[in-house]
């Protein structure tokens, strides 16, 4: 009988006997060691949280990569939105996520708030907005990070802020974009992968297209995947398919919410407000063509232009090891600060700031 | 930040251009200026930081139920 809601049928994709029977066959059909890498935060936190990481066989490795929008966050833009939080008139909007980030002096959004700092949390870049409409006398500055699938939800919001006229709304543009960030990871001699999840709701925006170098240049099996445990354990089996023909691919196991072509309204919204720029990411350093800046008209919503700010290339945190663990050449309880001077309450990085970093996860769930 | 979840569409103000969602009782409202196909009430859509992304596709979802049930053996559906 087919399940009678969207509710049912959602439930369906955790069943633990499915589960179990997939397991079964993944520890039947590994030809070798697997060394797989996540790099998007929800899929982070869901193979720690479902227990499926400690259900895999020993041979599989899970690595999580640069998917935490938080975590890749460049130091010289944690210093930038530092700066821009002290200026006069100037209320921040921010996902939560950002406030606990240390900045490079060790101080963050959090201790700048009890300084005098006017900073306010959002659950949405449009929250930002009546903030804007209820202080005509300040100026609101929303901290925009987030990857593909973020950047075109404050995009629509900057569309509606022009048309309301509220100049005194501006956003600090930190978005990233994901193809650009794997072929640098994957171009790094020192790091070991054998094979790529890929992050469902980027997905959804970008489709699969933007992944194909993976398979085609690098030889690197490829799948784009949705959240349940079911997903990711199908995800493995397809990798370890593809493994065993020797024929590595991209494939599109999340179709029920990514369309190959992705989400053509979005991108289109995306690309009218952004351009492609240059980014700074944390662990990574600078990567061409990885970062959206706003473009034409647009531009004078940018909070670093309007308030004179600049992003420097700042050095790492002292002894912070967050750019190892975020190339997966590092796991997170091998750092030397891991449950030392570094825990969820006494973030030392930002791989321990947010929810969805590797090292939160796995002080969490795996300590 | 990044947590994007399925929620049920509960009702639709074209004026605002916003919709409001439910999932296990928690309720928000999301804006709707980017979802690429438009989402009727009792469709499920991807939320993610108060914007509707995408409808989630049902039909989508029972092919992928019903290829683990044959590629399994099980009763699934």
């Amino acid at each position: 009988m087919a399940p009678n809601t969207a509710s049912d049928m959602l439930a369906k994709f955790k069943d633990p006997a499915l589960c179990r029977n997939l397991l079964d066959r993944i520890r039947a059909e590994l030809p070798g060691p697997l060394a797989f890498m996540e790099v998007c935060g929800t899929h982070t936190v869901a193979i720690f949280q479902s227990g499926l990481r400690s259900l895999l066989p020993d041979e599989i490795r899970h690595l999580s990569g640069p998917g935490c929008p938080v975590c890749v966050t460049h130091e010289g833009e944690v210093a930038a939105f530092l700066e821009l939080a002290r200026k006069d008139g100037v209320i921040i909007a921010t996902f939560g996520d950002l406030m606990r980030v240390p900045g490079p002096k060790g101080t963050s959004l959090k201790q700048a708030q009890a300084e005098g700092c006017r900073i306010e949390i959002v659950y949405s870049a449009f929250d930002a907005l009546a903030l804007a409409r209820k202080h005509p006398e300040s100026r609101i500055v929303f901290l925009g990070v987030g990857f593909e699938t973020t950047a075109p939800t404050v995009a629509a919001t900057i569309k509606v802020a022009k048309e309301q006229g509220l100049d005194n709304f501006l956003v600090f543009a930190m978005h990233k974009l994901v193809p650009p960030a794997l072929a640098a990871l994957l171009q790094d001699p020192e790091v070991n992968l054998d094979a790529l999840i890929l992050p469902g709701h980027v997905s959804t925006i970008i489709g699969v297209e933007p992944y194909r170098f993976l398979a085609e240049q690098h030889g690197v099996p490829s799948i784009v995947t949705g959240f349940e445990p079911l997903d990711i354990l199908q995800a493995l089996l397809l990798i370890i398919d593809q493994r065993k023909t020797g024929r590595p691919q991209v494939v599109n196991q999340y179709s029920r919410a990514v369309a190959d072509d992705g989400n053509p309204k979005a991108r289109e919204v995306m690309f009218e407000v952004f351009k492609v720029s240059d980014a700074l990411w944390r662990g990574l350093g600078r990567i061409p063509n990885s970062g959206l800046a706003l473009a034409g008209e647009y531009q004078r919503f940018d909070a670093l232009t309007a308030l004179d700010v600049q992003v420097h290339d700042l050095p790492p945190l002292p002894g912070c090891r967050c750019g190892d663990v975020l190339k997966g050449k590092m796991q997170p309880n091998h750092c030397p600060l891991f449950n030392k001077s570094c825990t969820p309450a006494t973030p030392v990085g930002p791989c321990m700031v947010s929810t969805e970093g590797s090292c939160a996860a796995y002080y969490k769930y795996a300590l | 930040m990044c947590l994007a979840v399925p929620m049920e569409v509960k009702s639709i103000n074209t004026e605002l251009n916003v919709a409001d969602v439910e999932i296990s009782g928690v309720k928000r409202q999301v804006r709707l200026d980017i979802i690429d196909y438009p989402a009727s009430v009792g469709d499920y859509v991807i939320v993610h930081a108060g914007f509707a992304l995408r409808r989630l596709d049902r039909e989508d979802a029972l092919e992928t139920l019903k290829l683990f049930q044959e590629g399994l053996n099980l009763q699934v559906l």
